[in-house]
């Protein structure tokens, strides 16, 4: 399908395909196998401007917005999922400080993160708050002109690889909701440590650690926006980084298919190709199908974000709700499609498989997309919209 | 040190398999395939870059060619090259290696301030890596082929010229020609930031007009190579895998080779 996209970001598509194909595909299974960080790729990508492309001009980026980024986190997901979100988890880091942060903030910080030399985390979940992320822990006291943040920060996507951590935390505990603060910290602050190495199911490239406060003194200026509105960077933060999640299943998914499509015609069963049965045939086409109606509703939701809509929490979950579930389903076919091949490691649809499912856990899980779309269609009703 | 270097652009062999021969000139028919900038020369093109970051100066891309050529020097320009040169008129079509020699080299004088120039150390379409020797040639220049490494100290230049089994260690005066390999280094990207820029700058292009020389020394009249006839070699017939156990392989062995009066 022709989406129309402009010539620069035609330039972007092309560029990352390049690189993801002569540099991504030799290594994606060693760094599904041996949980390495990709860092010599995100090298790469940092010296091709591709941190960059949601990031304005005058901070040192290319100027575009969550289309850009969510056509370069597609096209690296094509190839590995894993590596694709070391480099999108850096933007969801990043966005807090683009949406709240003041002009000093954003100086400081934004020309770095847009050149790549610094990758970036965004840090909510906690063992006991997940889906409920209202019920976190850490605390962050304020003494003084300093606040002091005591807890721990649980499955952080690039934590301890970045070097910039949007961080959540509890002004005030007895203002619920409101009593929660986000901070810009970085790594190497005194008090501000890394817990042990998750091994995961999938997006094995990725790194995944705990982020553990213990007396950590951070200075006012520090905050984002201001003491009390937390949950709301959260939430603004997820509006526009969930098309970068779809975006890395639709990617993910399109990789399967494409996948499908060539092992279907190679091989051979009954004397024929299977892709002469209409069975698989099928299959085929319903995967192409759902892939490219993901793709239509992220790249029309990345578009209203760009143009400044402000009301996206609806479209943007569903953008991220539909997608990942077209990755755990199409790549659960392209298993199919590749019978018992499709089950082993030396073929690369086992691995997607495995990608795709976090696609509907993290940035809130499926089950939270659905109630936040039904929330909005409530409410609009209510209304009488 | 303001750098120079020679690019071509050449049918991309990945894609070998749709190339054409025109039956009637029996040379390429460069449509037929894509068109990338000569492997080697992106080495060259790196290098160049990497010089000019280490010491300051500027890099030059030049190239003969058809209007087509501009792509591949605006892809050079987007790896951080400075300017770019393409030489194009009709009557430069169909140069064998001594009269690109001779055009490049005047071309080269017509730019007239460089401390190197850089070449790829063949291309990979003609394979004759004649090229680069012969602007040396041309302009009375040192040069040293088939380079590694490049160093500069005090105005000289020290290279590692890469032999069978071994390397030689060259010194020269700058300025001087180097062609160089694919172990000089690692061709980087463009990045977005160049690309965007390689699209907008401007390209000086110099016809034979331009370059005031001889006519009769360009192009298909100043070529001294005529090809007769171009030729797949007959496939040679297939390979026999002789199986079993060591001993009877070898006997059989032994006993083929009597057959066919080897032995
Ligand atoms: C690999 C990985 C990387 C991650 N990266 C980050 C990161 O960078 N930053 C960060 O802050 N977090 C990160 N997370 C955390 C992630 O966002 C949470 O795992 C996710 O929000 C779900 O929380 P939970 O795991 O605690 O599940 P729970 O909240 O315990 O949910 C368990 C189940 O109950 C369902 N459920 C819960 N509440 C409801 C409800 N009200 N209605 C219906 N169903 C409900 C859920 O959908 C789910 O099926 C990451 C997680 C993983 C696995």
């Amino acid at each position: 399908m022709d989406y129309f996209l402009t010539e620069e970001q035609k330039m972007i598509v092309e560029l990352t395909r390049k690189i993801a194909r002569e540099k991504i595909t030799p290594v994606v299974a060693h760094h599904d196998e041996t949980e390495e960080f990709p860092w010599d790729i995100m090298k790469l990508l940092a010296e091709a401007d591709l941190f960059g492309v949601y990031i304005p001009q005058e901070y040192g980026g290319l100027g575009g917005g969550v289309f850009e980024l969510s056509l370069v986190t597609e096209e690296l997901s094509k190839v590995c999922g894993g590596i694709a979100i070391c480099y999108a988890a850096t933007a969801l880091g990043t966005y807090p400080i683009l949406l709240f942060g003041n002009e000093e903030q954003k100086k400081k910080y934004l020309p770095q993160l847009a050149k790549g030399v610094r990758l970036a985390a965004f840090a909510l979940t906690e063992p006991n708050a997940g889906s409920d992320a209202a019920g976190i822990q850490t605390l962050a006291k304020k003494e003084g002109e300093h606040y002091i943040l005591n807890g721990t920060k649980q499955w952080i996507t690039n934590g301890g690889e970045a070097e910039v951590y949007t961080v959540i935390a509890m002004t005030d505990r007895a203002r619920g909701a409101r009593g929660a603060t986000a901070f810009i910290l970085e790594k190497g602050m005194d008090g501000f440590d890394f817990g042990k190495k998750e091994k995961k199911m999938g997006i094995r490239a990725s790194a995944t650690r705990e982020l553990i406060f213990t007396d950590c003194k951070v200075e006012a200026s520090r905050i984002l926006g201001k003491e009390g509105i937390g949950f709301l960077v959260a939430m603004k933060t997820f509006d526009a980084s969930r098309p970068g999640v779809a975006a890395q299943a639709l990617g993910i998914a399109h990789g399967a298919l494409d996948d499908a499509v060539k092992y279907s015609r190679q091989r051979v069963q009954f004397g024929k190709p299977i892709s002469s049965f209409q069975a698989i045939q099928h299959i085929l086409a319903d995967m192409a199908t759902q892939v490219e109606a993901a793709r239509a509703l992220i790249y029309a939701t990345a578009r209203m974000i760009d143009k400044g809509v402000k009301d996206i929490a609806r479209e943007s979950a569903m953008s991220k709700l539909f997608a990942s579930d077209v990755a755990m389903k199409v790549t659960t076919d392209a298993v199919q499609v590749f019978g018992g091949y499709g089950y082993m490691r030396e073929y690369p649809v086992e691995k997607r498989m495995r990608d795709a499912k976090i696609t509907q856990i993290y940035e809130g899980t499926n089950q939270i997309q659905r109630n936040v779309i039904a929330l909005q269609l409530i409410k609009e009703a209510a209304k009488g919209k | 040190m303001d750098i120079i270097v020679c690019i071509k652009q050449v049918p991309d062999t990945a894609s070998l398999h749709t190339l054409k021969i025109n039956p009637k000139t029996n040379t390429l028919m460069r449509d037929t395939a894509p068109a990338i900038i000569n492997p080697f020369d992106e080495n060259a093109i790196e290098e160049g870059i990497r010089l000019k970051e280490k010491y300051a100066g500027e890099v030059t891309v030049l190239s003969m060619g058809p209007p087509q050529v501009e792509k591949a020097l605006r892809d050079a320009l987007a790896m951080g090259a400075d300017n770019a040169i393409l030489l194009s008129d009709r009557s430069f079509a169909g140069a064998d290696t001594l009269a690109t020699s001779y055009t490049l080299a005047e071309a080269i004088k017509k730019i007239g301030k460089f401390d190197l120039i850089l070449f790829g150390k063949q291309a990979i379409d003609g394979d004759t890596a004649q090229v680069g020797p012969g602007v040396a040639e041309c302009l009375g220049l040192p040069q040293i082929t088939y380079v590694r490494k490049i160093e500069i100290e005090n105005g000289k230049l020290r290279a590692e010229r890469t032999l069978e089994d071994s390397f030689e260690l060259v010194e020269a005066e700058l300025p001087a020609v180097i062609t160089v390999t694919k172990e000089i280094n690692t061709p980087r990207y463009p990045s977005l930031k160049g690309i965007m820029k390689s699209k907008k700058a401007q390209i000086t292009i110099w016809s034979l007009k331009e370059m005031s020389i001889d006519s009769d020394r360009v192009g298909l009249e100043g070529s001294s190579t005529q090809v007769i006839r171009i030729f797949t070699p007959e496939m040679r017939s297939k390979g026999e895998i002789l199986q079993g156990t060591s001993e009877d392989v070898v006997d059989t062995l032994i006993n083929k080779l009597r057959e066919r009066k080897v032995l």
